[in-house]
């Protein structure tokens, strides 16, 4: 079982991978919207990387309100 | 069948498979250009049957398969026309589109969409036209109607009823969701899931194994097992029909319209 801390950094790499950028230019409290400069057409390609990385389902209903990487994070552990 | 390249979609007749090509960016929504050429499409599908086995649709754009209705058109034109004559307007358009997709949905060639990316709306009642949908693994669909306080008026309840059963409908017209390839496949709505970028060459290889079989024997199977379900779709029109009357709605796509993400209803 992976730790919460374990997930955010497996969530910031895809981010960092799927969106080109160098993983250290990404911190867990980064707004992803911002520091990526994405639209939630984006936002959904990202959902459906972490849900096909993860083995889980997200719904997107549920990633209403956040916006940076340490509560994704944990929304995805409370799926694992 | 000649090939056709127009301002929404393109068409050519490749080894037995008609493939339609959409392409307008940004998302290929439907409005009315996209529904003159699909009117075309069809009508060029008919009188070319014999020739082919299979029909592909698919989208080049990088963003999706279609991301549905064209809500900026609607809206617009919807302020454009008086009172009294908007609905006149509206009802005109589903039941164009309505042809169309039925049209598809009835051909006796065997239809494959294979899509990618955004797959939302109206881009998913059009794939749900076809009788197999491949899915590149990064694909979603999702009837985000009821967001916008509307239902989605293309087909896609009654097909989706039709193909899978009423517990999914609701599950996806109710939360507006969308879902993922993965899980659409686990569910029986998409049948082959690809790697992705690969699902039009997995549908050309599926069109190829299609094209073994009689074309006869392949109409009738598809006849005898996919009933078009003409009055749920005719009840569809009427309900989305009374639906948009309401000043919420009117509210909800002024918002959509005015907005410049990429899609104003999500999450």
């Amino acid at each position: 079982m992976r730790t919460t801390e374990q997930t955010l950094e497996e969530v910031l790499k895809l981010a960092a991978t799927h969106f080109k950028v160098a993983r250290e230019q990404l911190t867990p409290g980064d707004d992803f919207f911002q520091k990526l400069g994405i639209d939630s057409m984006q936002a959904l390609e990202l959902l459906t990387r972490l849900e096909n990385h993860f083995g889980i389902e997200l719904p997107d209903y549920e990633m209403q309100g956040v916006s940076d990487f340490r509560t994704l994070a944990e929304r995805i552990q409370s799926r694992l | 069948m000649k090939s056709f390249k127009g301002n929404t979609l393109s068409w050519e007749l490749v080894d037995g498979a008609v493939e339609l090509a959409l392409h307008r960016q940004p998302n290929n929504e439907i409005g009315s250009a996209t529904l003159e050429e699909l009117e075309r499409f069809v009508e060029a599908l008919q009188a070319a049957e014999g020739q082919a086995h299979a029909v592909i649709l698919h989208s080049t754009l990088k963003s999706g398969f279609c991301a549905g209705a064209d809500l900026r058109e609607l809206y617009r034109r919807m302020q454009e026309l008086p009172q009294a004559e908007r609905m006149a307007g509206l009802r005109d358009f589903l039941q164009r589109i309505h042809t169309v997709m039925n049209a598809l949905d009835a051909s006796p060639l065997t239809t494959i969409a294979a899509v990618h990316g955004v797959t939302f709306g109206g881009g998913f009642e059009l794939a749900l036209a076809c009788d197999l949908i491949i899915a590149d693994k990064m694909a979603r669909f999702c009837f985000p109607e009821l967001r916008l306080g509307l239902i989605p008026a293309f087909g896609g309840i009654p097909r989706l009823k039709r193909d899978l059963g009423n517990a999914l409908v609701r599950d996806l017209l109710l939360t507006g969701r969308s879902i993922n390839a993965t899980r659409a496949h686990a569910v029986g709505l998409v049948s082959q899931v690809t790697a992705e970028g690969q699902a039009l060459k997995v549908a050309r290889a599926t069109a190829a194994q299609i094209k073994k079989f009689d074309r006869q024997t392949s109409a009738a199977a598809k006849k005898f097992i996919k009933p078009i379900p003409y009055e749920e779709l005719k009840q569809e029109i009427e309900i989305f029909c009374d639906l948009f009357t309401r000043p919420a709605v009117e509210a909800g796509l002024r918002k959509f319209v005015e907005s410049t993400d990429a899609m104003p209803y999500l999450p």
